[in-house]
């Protein structure tokens, strides 16, 4: 019997589990060492659970997506999160700062047609997980990593240095020191391949917090090249702003 | 799946509770009485994410990566409207070699959307198959070559943007860093060789068995007289509306529609259902493809203004064959520059930016503050300007084929809604919608 793989969406925008069909080269490998029992967006056929691995995207966001999870969690053997919203909330966790009517009537012509929670949350603060992948998206190598890694029955061992080493690893000079540029990698977890600073830009987070994250030493950091509070607030306020460490920090600076 | 099956009664109902194969959530409800379609409906249950309303406050810079994060599979539809919106409001003159390095990302986003989608969401209907890994068994070639495009599509997102979903090289007023020059060099052969292996599925999807149906469809594109429209242009009918981008929100209109409790793209003033994407950009914008193209598309059995939906499949790898040509030209012509951006210096204004999405026109207007904050925005994404269309599709569809059995009238239903690509997540307007059941 092969593992069953399932692959379930809450609130996201499908990025994270295009990532598994991204994977060109290895997707028909993966198709056959495990029975793709769950995937609507990728298969019309579906096998009821329970499932070996689930992988589960998306952040929730409404009252159906909090029953539905629970459910998910029954029928996994091991549930891993994927992506910034499940593990952290996502973009649309800037809502829980906000007053939810006010946003429902800013979008919306009938907002009591609206069906939703007034907080987008992680898929940890509703049930257990087992483990998560960060990332907006996550990243395709930890992704096959993790699947490969868990049909040989090994630990996934996710690595939440700061995205500092990858630079010091890939000899990316420090956008910070060399010119100015207020960036969030001394804070944020490594895991994309050293993405922003190879470009000449400042890291945005987007893999969260890091292990032990200084925040407000970072934050002072900032003040000193002359960044405005309201941008320092900004740039803790992306994709993962519901992160307790930076959401702590939007806090500090008038979030 | 939930299927409900009244046969022995005159009226039947066929649901699809979730919709598969496509980007997102939804789910349609046909009730048929008396061989007649007295309701359809095809709905959306994508949670709401207020993405208009909390980009009020942020900074111009932000909106680009804020908005991409809309939809997965289309990011660079988000970034370019955003930015290219931002810079409007800004006058802000974009110079042409950045020009060309968008139109050469983008098109690698048309080719990794578009195959994905013709290869491994929409063929495999065409041949009964549940999915590509079944289609992989009967038509291995098929499966790989499609692969092999798809990556190349994503590895030109890689090289130029930086990562394939969610890609960080981009901003208003252009790129971060432009990319080396050997490194987009090094796409042109692959990019040649998937243009090749996207005519040869071409080829093999015209033996398919397309479901007789025609639409009367009303089809808006952008079009410029100058190349197959992307990112500029203006938009246009087959009756002759020729409008600015920034005339959209005259023309069109998102309808709150009671019955369905859904926002949906609209005609001013009536409201009427109109239809973007890659059909009617292949029909109005045909004299811009190459002619070897047009010929290919023809002998392919996509005639000039072909309004049967399920031939979309050919549209659209008729365009991912042309994405593929097009990147490689712009790669060849193609030599580093620096700065990889101009200067975009705050100030107060209102801008529009449109751009061809891979499921059609996708439209953002904001309107900024003296500090370059945003003070409102406004994006009507792709598939909420079809979802109209796509009911009256279902609905000309039951109709002509109530002797069919539920379980393939249900998965017929299924095919011509994947006829959209429908992108769900861009659910921006979309609300959540019970199903009404009698």
């Amino acid at each position: 019997m092969k593992p069953k793989l399932a692959v379930w969406k809450f609130s996201s925008c499908d990025g994270c589990q295009l990532t598994l069909l991204d994977c060109e080269d290895e997707l028909l490998a993966i198709a056959d060492a495990v029975e793709i029992a769950y995937f609507l967006e990728a298969t019309r056929n579906r096998t009821d659970g329970p499932y070996d691995v689930s992988l589960v995207e998306g952040s929730i966001s409404t009252p159906h997506e909090r029953e539905q999870i629970r459910h998910v969690r029954e029928q996994s053997r091991i549930l891993v999160t994927i992506g910034a919203c499940a593990t952290a909330g996502g973009i649309q966790a800037l809502r829980n700062t906000r007053d939810h009517g006010a946003l429902k009537s800013a979008v919306y012509a009938r907002p009591d047609y609206i069906d939703a929670l007034a907080t987008a949350t992680p898929i940890a603060a509703h049930v257990e997980v087992d483990y998560e992948l960060r990332g907006c998206p996550i990243d395709k190598r930890q992704l096959i990593d993790t699947l490969m890694a868990l049909l040989s029955g090994r630990e996934p061992r996710p690595i939440h240095t700061s995205q500092c080493v990858e630079c010091k690893l890939a000899g990316t000079a420090c956008v910070m020191v060399t010119q100015g540029i207020p960036c969030l990698g001394p804070v944020t977890s490594a895991g994309c391949g050293n993405l922003c600073p190879s470009v000449g830009r400042g890291c945005y987070g987007c893999f969260g917090p890091s292990e032990s994250p200084n925040t407000q030493a970072l934050a002072a950091e900032f003040r000193e090249l002359g960044v405005e509070e309201a941008v320092i607030r900004d740039l803790f306020a992306g994709f993962t702003c519901a992160a307790p460490a930076f959401a702590e920090e939007i806090k500090r600076h008038g979030g | 799946m939930a299927v409900e099956s009244y046969q022995d009664r005159p009226t039947r109902k066929i649901e699809v509770d979730a919709l598969a194969r496509v980007e997102g959530e939804g789910r349609f409800k046909v009730v048929i009485e008396n061989d007649r379609v007295v309701h359809s409906e095809f709905s959306i249950f994508e949670p709401p994410r207020y993405f208009e309303a909390l980009l009020r406050g942020r900074s111009f810079m932000d909106a680009p990566d804020i908005t991409s994060r809309i939809c997965g599979i289309c990011p660079i539809a988000y970034i370019m409207g955003a930015s290219q919106a931002m810079e409007a409001a800004l006058g802000v003159e974009i110079p042409p070699e950045i020009v060309a390095l968008r139109r050469m990302l983008y098109c690698g986003e048309w080719i990794q959307s578009h195959v994905l989608h013709t290869h491994m969401l929409h063929a495999p209907d065409f041949l009964s198959l549940a999915d590509s890994i079944e289609l992989a068994k009967v038509a291995p070639d098929i499966v790989k070559n499609g692969l092999f495009a798809k990556k190349t599509g994503n590895r030109v997102m890689e090289v130029i943007g930086g990562r394939s979903i969610h890609p960080v090289n981009t901003r208003v007023g252009g790129f971060y860093r432009a990319p080396p020059t050997e490194a987009v060099h090094g796409l042109i052969d692959d990019l040649k060789r998937s243009e090749e292996l996207c005519l040869e599925a071409l080829d093999a999807f015209a033996a398919f068995d397309f479901p007789d149906l025609e639409m009367d469809y009303d089809m808006v594109v952008l079009h410029t007289d100058d190349e197959y429209a992307i990112m500029h242009g203006r938009l246009i009918d087959a009756a002759g509306m020729d409008i600015a981008v920034s005339e959209f929100h005259d023309h069109f209109a998102e309808d709150h529609v009671a019955h369905s409790n859904a926002l949906q793209g609209g005609r001013k003033p009536d409201g009427s259902a109109y239809l973007v994407g890659p059909l009617a950009r292949v029909n109005l914008n045909r004299a811009q493809l190459p002619d070897d193209l047009q010929a290919r598309a023809t002998a392919a059995g996509l005639e000039p203004m072909c309004r049967n939906p399920f031939k979309s499949l050919l549209a659209r790898q008729v365009e991912a064959a042309y994405a593929c040509r097009e990147a490689a030209r712009l790669a060849e012509a193609y030599v580093h520059f620096s700065p990889g951006h101009v200067d975009t210096p705050a100030r107060a204004g209102t801008g529009d930016g449109c751009t061809e999405a891979p499921r059609g026109v996708c439209h953002h207007r904001y309107t900024l503050d003296d500090d370059g904050r945003i003070l409102s925005a406004t994006i009507v994404p792709p598939t909420s300007q079809n979802q109209k269309q796509i009911e009256a599709d279902l609905v000309a569809l039951v109709n002509r084929n109530t002797t069919l059995d539920d379980d393939k009238l249900q998965w017929r239903c299924e095919q011509a809604i994947r006829n959209y690509d429908p992108c769900i997540s861009c659910a921006t307007h979309f609300l959540d919608l019970e199903v009404e059941r009698r």
